[in-house]
């Protein structure tokens, strides 16, 4: 069944094997299918477990050492005696939720999906170059899942030592539960995520290098396809770097070795370990780690820039300043990992230098910023659910990467430095606006998922509440953070100073916990309109890529017939002398048309 | 009974939300039924207006978060680089306001505005150099004077001398206490590691290697330090176990604790802790925990358990580095004194060498 087609002759397999229950559903090879289990798995299975975590302890922080029914359904009789919950599985909730939603829901759930779904298609190709490793990675990932969730079911509980997992904490059992059996099968379930993400990073980078259809030059390529590209890059850069820390983890955990570990005394014993040093690992973790912030928010800022763009009905304004933007931010972001570690013990000099490379990034996503508000200007504005995530996106990240000024700030951090305003920062920047892209994206996208439209006026009350929701529970958090409170407390109750924080917990909670309940507006939304949403036209949104060209039924090779050739950039949105807003790349230029200079 | 409750809570909101999702289909009634999915001109309309409406919720978001809990913030600060370290805070902060504030406009207000009603139509910009160049040079220069100072600030306070007169004093962190270390009359800590531990039945518990003479009139305290004021400290951080973070937030200080190696913060107090609590904003604060804590006393003694000690202001060292199940308890109390008051109270403690005696 492989659909693997010489692109440049353009031929179409003919020879399809007949199809099976399995090859179908389960251990299919089409690029479209793939896309819908990255993105049930991620979204709809690890998404709903992450933000549950999230809802259970932003309950404990609001009322603290309180009992509570919910907390004895989910964490049991061990976790949560008489319902009030235990302060092992607090971090534990902590940590789990920070892996999920960073890596499960917002790497696999977000690039998994839309590099999948928009790769072969926007730019010509039956199918990746590859169908055959895209089914492995995507099984890996699913693997890599099921693990991660298997470890919340360990006697000891599951890994508890943050999500950065910075050992002593990590590698010693002696100093948390959660770093015995359930920390292993971390450490082993991101060993099948690694694997799983350079697999399908490696098969985007070759789809869009070696299968863009004839015309489809790199500078006609929609954002998207930028986006998801150089994310791939970053991810085959990064990505190996925190494999061998989690290997080099591993060995100090089980070996005996000491890469990571020196002069350790615990309950009453010296430990063997001599030489390592956890800050090393800290280096690795985070050479991978400030990359993955990007590897997460470039592909929701791609995914914008498309929506903005079509829904708009204007052309992306200053295309190439958004291109080089991309490269521009992905260069950086491998070389400013330092500014996690400024009062790690690090030498200050570095901490200058990181400094410096950390607010030079603040440079390209301004500009991206002002082009995206560019692009407003003077518009033609198509308020669909999509285009409000878009917009939301843009919003959450200003406000939350105004904020990053003055965490790169090696001054300002030592007294923000893993407080709950390093808490709200991220989240808003990196949290709410990836998202809010998937959230478009799947908005977007759903008529070519599923050949059917998500509803809309769900979608409306989803992004309100949701957008509401977001600032009232990250804006005030900020005080929160300025107000010196450290992160990762269980509660807040072991100094009186904290004590008048009480309230705005509480209002942080009250909003969480609606906002968390109106993401069901949009798991329904979902799976309704999977069977029973209204028939999607071929090219609802009257966009100019070309995956509206390809027939709403999905069928293997994308396009019947030839593959469309591209004879234009993807954003002629109301050329001058066209009857149609729009103009389709696979159109070819008029005569005494101008190609547009972009 | 929670459970029902909880089921209702979500059944109630079910309703309502499946209720606003009729008004906008209602608010969409036109002539003909448009069952589409894709936004018309009525859609636009409303959510363009909401857009706007959406820009007055985040000013009133801001503002209110401003005028509600600038008082929960940490008071004015307690050190010598502190003052520098505030005024560069918020020379930052006012900017990011500032850029805030227009950005959220622009972008709000062009989505109300350019909102695709009948006979809207976009006109075709693909880009603009000239203003491109604009608002990539601004950003740029603003940051590089940002960056100029930052890193001014970070090198004054990164890169101390170790001058003879500073008082230097280990912070020593395990699960889940901490403990602090004076260098005694010769103000040199003498060496020490986790092996020399259970040496003495564990007495020795910051691991003072007792054949390093430097170390025998080293003073060990628990449970609160004493700083002089006006005199510079220079801290040194060990950590028996695993990574800890030592936060001295009144003094705008923070340094990471990592086992196999010592780290090193100092800064200078300025203000007695005292002076401190005579500070309107402290004052202002403590008023406000104790009303907070009186409320509660009151419920807890109706439920027949101990009342709570009302509060009095005192300087913390906190841990900031999640480091397992009492991570949120790991504090010591830090009292700022005058020379005559601390000199006093170091009398008074043990030497290492008393100790092992």
């Amino acid at each position: 069944m492989s659909v693997v087609v010489n692109n440049i002759e353009d031929n179409h397999d003919e020879h399809h094997h007949k199809e099976t229950f399995i090859t179908k559903w389960i251990f299919s090879q089409d690029h479209k299918m793939i896309a819908k289990q990255y993105f049930i798995t991620g979204v709809f299975v690890m998404g709903i477990i992450g933000v549950l975590m999230s809802l259970l302890f932003r309950i404990q922080l609001a009322w603290p050492e309180e009992s509570f029914t919910v907390f004895e359904i989910f964490l049991g009789d061990k976790w949560a005696p008489d319902g009030v919950m235990d302060p092992n599985i607090y971090l534990a909730l902590v940590t789990i939720h920070g892996t999920i939603m960073v890596f499960f829901v917002l790497t696999a759930g977000l690039s998994g999906t839309f590099s999948n779904l928009l790769i072969p298609l926007q730019i010509g190709a039956r199918d990746m170059a590859s169908g055959f490793l895209n089914m492995i990675a995507f099984w890996l990932f699913f693997v890599s899942s099921a693990i991660m969730l298997a470890s919340l079911f360990v006697e000891a509980g599951p890994a508890a030592a943050g999500w950065t997992i910075y050992p002593p904490l990590s590698a010693l059992p002696q100093t948390q539960p959660g770093s015995g059996l359930g920390m292993t099968l971390w450490l082993v379930s991101m060993a099948f995520f690694i694997a799983s993400s350079l697999l399908g990073s490696l098969n985007y980078i070759v789809t869009v290098l070696n299968l863009r259809t004839k015309g489809m030059t790199f500078f006609r390529l929609p954002l998207t396809i930028w986006a998801f590209f150089i994310t791939a890059i970053i991810g085959v850069i990064s990505f190996p770097v925190l494999l061998s820390a989690a290997l080099l983890l591993i060995m100090d955990r089980s070996f005996g070795t000491s890469f990571f570990l020196s002069d350790i005394f615990v309950q009453g014993e010296v430990l063997h370990y001599q030489g390592g040093s956890p800050v090393l690992f800290e280096h690795l973790f985070w050479f991978l780690g400030h990359p993955e912030v990007y590897i997460v928010l470039l592909p929701a800022l791609g995914i914008t820039s498309e929506i903005i763009a079509t829904h708009s009905r204007k052309p992306i304004f200053g295309y190439r300043a958004m291109v080089a933007s991309i490269l521009a931010i992905a260069f950086l972001s491998t070389i400013v990992w330092g500014h996690h570690m400024f009062i790690t013990g690090m030498n200050p000099f570095l901490g200058s230098v990181f400094t410096f490379t950390t607010l030079l990034i603040a440079i390209p996503s301004a500009v991206k910023a002002f082009n995206y508000i560019a692009t407003l200007w003077k518009g033609n504005l198509q308020l669909n659910p999509a285009m409000l995530f878009s917009i939301g996106l843009v919003s959450t990240f200003i406000t939350g990467g105004l904020t990053g000024i003055i965490l790169g700030d090696s001054a300002l951090d030592i007294n923000v430095h893993d407080t709950y305003f390093v808490v709200a920062h991220f989240h808003l920047v990196m949290g709410i606006s990836a998202l809010y892209g998937l959230f478009a994206g799947a908005y977007h996208w759903f008529p070519r998922l599923y050949g059917r439209m998500m509803n809309k006026s769900l979608g409306y009350i989803h992004f309100w509440i949701t957008a509401i929701g977001a600032y009232g529970i990250f804006f005030p958090m900020h005080f929160v953070g300025m107000a010196g409170l450290p992160r990762r407390y269980y509660t807040n109750t072991a100094f009186p100073y904290f004590d008048d924080l009480a309230d705005i917990n509480v209002l942080i909670t009250v909003f969480a916990l609606i906002t968390g309940l109106a993401q069901l507006v949009f798991l329904f939304n979902f799976f309704h309109s999977m069977y029973y949403g209204k028939k999607s036209e071929k090219n609802p949104w009257k966009s100019n890529t070309l995956e509206w060209t390809a027939p709403v039924e999905h069928m293997h090779g994308n396009w019947p017939g030839k593959i469309p050739h591209v004879f234009r950039w993807a954003y002629d949105y109301s050329k001058p002398g066209k009857k149609e807003d729009f103009v389709p790349q696979s159109v070819p230029i008029a005569k005494g048309e101008k190609i547009t200079e972009h | 009974m929670t459970i029902i409750f909880s089921i209702i809570t979500v059944v109630l909101l079910s309703i309502s939300v499946w209720q606003i999702a009729k008004i906008f289909e209602v608010s969409n009634l036109g002539k003909k039924k448009d069952d589409s999915q894709v936004a018309n001109h009525k859609d636009n309309d409303l959510q363009g207006k909401l857009m706007f409406a959406f820009l007055v919720f985040i000013y009133l978001v801001t503002i209110f978060s401003f005028v509600s809990y600038t008082k929960v913030l940490l008071p004015e600060s307690a050190s010598e680089h502190g003052v520098t370290y505030d005024s560069l805070f918020f020379i930052s902060f006012a900017l990011i306001m500032f850029v805030q504030i227009i950005t959220q406009a622009l972008l709000h207000y062009f989505s109300y505005k350019y909102r695709g009603l009948k006979n809207t139509k976009a006109t075709f910009i693909t880009h603009n150099n000239r203003l491109e160049f604009i608002w990539t040079i601004i950003p740029a220069i603003v940051l590089f004077g940002l960056i100029l100072y930052g890193m001014t600030t970070w090198s004054q306070i990164m890169n101390f001398e170790e001058d003879e007169d500073a008082l230097v004093i280990e912070l020593y962190a395990q699960q889940w206490n901490w403990k602090a270390r004076y260098a005694g009359n010769d103000n040199v800590l003498g060496d020490a590691n986790v092996r020399f531990l259970n040496d003495y039945d564990g007495r020795n518990t910051v691991g003072i290697d007792s054949s390093d003479p430097n170390g025998l009139d080293d003073i060990v305290v628990t449970q609160e330090f004493h700083l002089p004021v006006n005199r510079k400290v220079i801290f040194k951080f060990r950590s028996q176990d695993v990574l800890h973070s030592a936060y001295m937030p009144h003094f705008r200080a923070q340094m990471n604790c990592v086992p196999g190696m010592i780290t090193q913060f100092s800064f200078t107090p300025t203000v007695t802790s005292e002076e401190m609590r005579q500070n309107a904003d402290v004052v202002d604060k403590v008023t406000r925990i104790n009303k907070i804590r009186y409320d509660k006393s009151q419920e807890l003694i109706a439920k027949g358990e101990e009342s709570l000690e009302p509060y009095q202001f005192d300087y913390l060292l906190l841990c900031a580095k999640i480091c397992g199940a009492s991570h949120y308890n790991m504090q010591m109390k830090i009292v700022v004194e005058s020379e005559k008051d601390f000199n006093k109270w170091i009398d008074k403690q043990k030497t290492f060498s008393e100790i092992i005696q």
